[in-house]
């Protein structure tokens, strides 16, 4: 019986001691990839450029304990609190509002006298109206102040500075004040952690919508494909600014209805790119062997035919990202964008233009983006060289 | 200069690259002469430095090269020439021709304008001039009415008129040399002899020297006066055709020369049950055209195919490239839609759909030809082979897959601790000795092989023909055996169908067949694949 001598073939094969190599650990990069980390390493800017953002990006997420108008930690009559986390009414501080002015003398004073506070590096948020300004809003950064000038506000806070010295004296403010009397520092950090955020989410969103239909109609092609590159076609001749600002006079845009709407826009960016590529990748040979091996259309659109659009995803994906940012600084400056008194760049920006004599807001602002968006195209390019299929072959 | 000094004299050639501060070295000292009017064969596997030697006589490898040694061609340093002297040299002195008809011509532009660009950048003026030039050539090289072809873009050439067109390029401007890179490979059999006769006619008339790169031993034996047997960047031997060949020194050469897959199948037992019958098989592309998109017709790709596996036996399907072969293969494995009845044991398989073809999968399992397309190269190797096993056992747990991978690997001849490396670490033959434990690891009954050796090494081709035939034997295996290469087949098939145009020409038991062809067809296909001069161009 040929089907006996068969199984009793491969029994006696299974006996053998074949050596099976031990699994390998689940979070090892495979060669590709460290060859990957290698060649963006290699680009010694876009290396750099990633560190100096990644620093300023989770400093900005921990924004709250480092640039804040309330303590980080305090202790009052024997008790803990924590400030930056609970909202305690001025009532548990002898006064009668429902929130408390941490930056008030009186309650200052009043905490002081039974317990101490640990304050944060700048003590002001970005909505700080900081009310004993040495100069009328928009005030210069303090330290290029007169000395004169200082020593008037000092002189009305009760303190008596020695000569030369009255500027020391006040509370700084590093990059001055806008027109509303905010510290500049407090809105670019907030400003800051505000737009990388945006962005982030809309990009990555925009790049998940995308890349789905991109490889829904790559992969099947067809009908789908005809019928879905015609909507798309129609869909992105929609003018986007139009509709934005018809859409924000209606309702007052936040946070999360700017973001659906760039995001019914901004998801057609990918879709070509990831088409173009799963339209290549469903005639590979090893797309059939997947086939005749039995695997599912899902299975094998995930497992075989995407990581070859995701190279192009990825590398896309930095450069998304500013052009989230932009949209989003581009709409505050407009004054379509975030609600009003949130911290934006854009809205510094525009107070930059209102307010020409006072050219810290334009400069603190133009250099803060700059500054962010140039990171982010290094690190576009070094992705890019990284994921460069030539370097890693050639 | 004296009639007998060579017309190109190479010594002690050494290139290599630099890539991430490694040096690989390429080609290491290699010397050679060629006399004008002889030809020279450069024979070696891929990776042995023939192409590189090639590209460096004309001063063509890319920037990153270190060529040391020196290059003497009509009594003049190569390599002391400036790019200028090179340019000048390039096409009116040295031309080449490469194996990829496909690409080597710009498909923007019509044969008139490729051939004339040439003759007017050495020389050549008058736009009449040209043309009466450009037709004599197109004459010399036997493309049938060149007046009226002028105009023709490269796609509506066939690959084999590509190629002659490429010739035509490469000796309009009579030069004393010509390399011709592996100029058939590419090409089918019937066509391959075509433009080996064609390329030893016109070395004859023109009494031009050639430097003739090849892999193809065969080949070797029909067209050159001396031959250089290469490996790893260095000439082991070297000397005349008929010696070498005959009385082989060195061991790589006579290597070499026993790689070709000798030898017949195995007897076959004519009373093996049949495993899978197709019958009157057709898979027909419809044309559509107009606003409607209405069916005018069809590519009939396979058109009414019959054929029958049976257990353990090979069927091998011969045809050139065209001929509908691989979409057969696809058809029955029902990754392609196609009419007619496919039973596999006695079941008709072609109405399933994927739901239920599914578990049938297991047991007919497909191998391709290029083993670099076939393995994706983001999974490692243990992934690519588990693939199917964990969908068609999913009761199996992670180490007994392991396991069994490994088991695979060993049966396919491969070392089973490389499981974690991935494809690219691997040469040709290992691939596809992966892809080959893609199937056998789910244990199949029937294997399509779809060309499987054609891009691999001569003696690589001889290692995977056997490995295919102890699988055979070890595991009762029944393969449909796709090829365009005979001498592969015969080393293979029981039974034979030869296909031309999605029909069959003829069909039969393999020895039969081999021994007597009856159809015109058939004659032709043999006599090109195993004795190339005997074939009217």
């Amino acid at each position: 019986m040929f089907g006996l001598t068969r199984a009793l073939i491969l029994k006696r094969v299974r006996f053998e001691a074949v050596s099976v190599a031990p699994v390998p650990s689940r979070f090892a990069l495979s060669p590709i990839n460290q060859r990957r980390w290698r060649n963006f390493r290699a680009n010694k800017r876009g290396y750099w450029s990633l560190w100096l953002f990644m620093a300023m990006f989770v400093l900005s997420l921990f924004a709250n304990f480092l640039v804040n108008d309330r303590p980080v930690l305090m202790s009052y009559k024997g008790e803990w609190l924590y400030p930056v986390f609970v909202n305690y009414p001025e009532t548990k501080f002898g006064g009668f509002l429902p929130t408390t002015d941490y930056r008030d003398p009186v309650v200052q004073k009043e905490i002081d006298a039974d317990g101490w506070m640990i304050w944060p590096p700048i003590r002001f948020s970005y909505n700080t109206h900081k009310l004993d300004l040495p100069t009328p809003a928009p005030s210069a950064p303090t330290w290029t102040l007169k000395d004169a000038t200082c020593r008037a506000a000092a002189l009305q806070k009760g303190l008596h500075p020695a000569p030369g010295h009255a500027c020391g004296a006040l509370e700084w403010n590093w990059l001055g004040t806008d027109d509303q009397a905010r510290d500049v520092v407090a809105r670019l950090v907030y400003g800051f952690r505000i737009s990388v955020l945006f962005g982030l989410i809309l990009a990555t969103l925009s790049s998940f919508i995308g890349v789905t239909a991109g490889a829904v109609q790559g992969y099947y092609g067809g009908k789908i494909d005809l019928v879905m590159q015609r909507f798309i076609e129609v869909w992105s001749a929609l003018p986007q600014l139009y509709l934005l600002i018809i859409v924000a006079s209606v309702i007052a845009p936040n946070f999360f209805i700017l973001l659906g709407i760039l995001l019914l826009f901004s998801w057609v960016s990918l879709v070509h790119v990831v088409r173009a590529e799963c339209l290549r990748a469903r005639n590979f040979e090893y797309v059939n062997a997947a086939r005749a091996l039995g695997l599912g259309n899902r299975a094998i659109l995930v497992k075989h035919v995407l990581p070859n659009a995701m190279v192009a995803t990825i590398t896309f994906l930095p450069f998304i990202l500013n052009a989230s940012i932009s949209t989003l600084t581009a709409l505050d400056f407009l004054g379509f964008g975030l609600p009003p008194g949130s911290p934006s760049l854009g809205e510094l920006l525009l107070q930059g233009k209102s307010n020409l004599q006072a050219p810290w807001l334009a400069l603190a602002g133009f250099v803060t983006i700059a500054l962010m968006l140039s990171l982010l195209v290094f690190i576009g390019e070094a992705v890019r060289d990284a994921f460069d299929p030539r370097k890693n072959f050639g | 200069m004296s009639e007998s000094a060579p017309l190109l004299e190479v010594e002690n050639l050494k290139v290599s690259f630099i890539q991430n501060r490694i040096e690989t070295i390429a080609v290491d000292g290699v010397s050679f002469a060629l006399q004008r009017g002889r030809t020279l064969a450069l024979v070696g596997e891929s990776g042995s430095g023939k192409s590189v030697t090639a590209l460096s006589l004309a001063r063509l490898l890319p920037s990153g090269a270190k060529v040391s040694g020196s290059i003497r061609f009509n009594g003049a340093s190569i390599l002391d020439n400036s790019e200028a002297q090179m340019r000048a040299l390039r096409g009116r002195q040295m031309t080449m021709v490469f194996q990829e008809p496909m690409s080597s011509l710009n498909p923007l532009h019509n044969i008139e304008k490729q051939i004339g660009e040439i003759l007017e950048l050495h020389g050549t003026r008058g736009a009449a001039n040209i043309r009466a030039r450009v037709i004599e050539a197109l004459t010399e090289v036997g493309i049938p009415d060149p007046a009226a072809r002028l105009n023709a873009l490269p796609h509506q050439l066939s690959g084999g008129q590509r190629q002659r067109v490429m010739i035509a390029m490469a000796l309009v401007n009579r030069p004393p040399l010509f390399i011709a890179d592996e100029p058939t490979t590419a090409l089918d059999v019937t066509v391959q002899a075509q433009i080996l006769k064609l390329l030893k006619e016109l070395q004859a008339k023109l009494g031009i020297a050639m430097l003739f790169i090849t892999h193809d031993l065969g080949i070797v034996r029909k067209i050159a006066d001396d031959v250089a047997v290469m490996q790893k960047g260095r000439i082991v031997e070297a000397g005349r055709t008929i010696d070498i060949l005959s009385h082989p020194q060195h061991p790589y050469t006579q290597a070499l020369l026993a790689a070709e897959p000798k030898g017949r199948a195995l007897p076959a037992s004519a009373t093996a049950a049949t495993l899978l019958k197709v019958k009157d098989l057709r898979v027909w592309f419809p044309i559509k055209h107009g606003l409607l998109r209405k069916t005018i017709g069809h590519i009939k790709a396979v058109d009414g195919i019959s054929l029958e596996v049976r257990e353990g036996q090979t069927l091998g399907v011969v045809g050139e490239s065209g001929s509908g072969k691989t979409t057969l293969g696809l058809a029955i494995l029902r990754l392609i839609r196609s009419q007619g009845p496919i039973v596999y044991l006695g079941r008709d398989i072609s109405t399933l759909d994927s739901r239920a073809m599914r578990p049938l999968r297991r047991q007919m399992q497909v191998v391709f030809q290029d083993p670099f397309g076939s393995l994706s190269p983001r999974l490692s190797v243990m992934q690519i082979v588990e693939e199917g096993l964990a969908l068609q056992n999913p009761h199996l747990t992670a180490i007994q897959r392991r396991e069994r991978v490994a088991e695979a690997l060993a049966h396919t001849g491969l070392d089973p601790a490389s499981m974690d490396r991935f494809p690219h670490e691997f040469s040709g033959g290992q691939r596809q000795r992966i892809a080959i434990a893609r199937a056998v690891v789910l244990e199949p009954k029937f294997i399509v092989l779809d060309e499987p050796t054609s891009a691999l090494d001569m003696s690589v081709q001889a290692q995977i023909v056997e490995l295919l035939r102890g699988l055979q034997v070890s595991h009762g295996l029944a393969y449909m055996f796709i090829s365009h290469d005979l001498k592969v087949v015969r080393a293979l098939a029981n039974d034979l169908i030869i296909m031309k145009a999605g029909k069959v020409v003829e069909s039969g038991p393999a020895a039969q067949i081999f021994d007597n062809p009856q159809t015109p067809y058939t004659k032709a296909l043999f006599a090109a694949a195993f004795n190339i001069e005997a074939v009217p161009g």
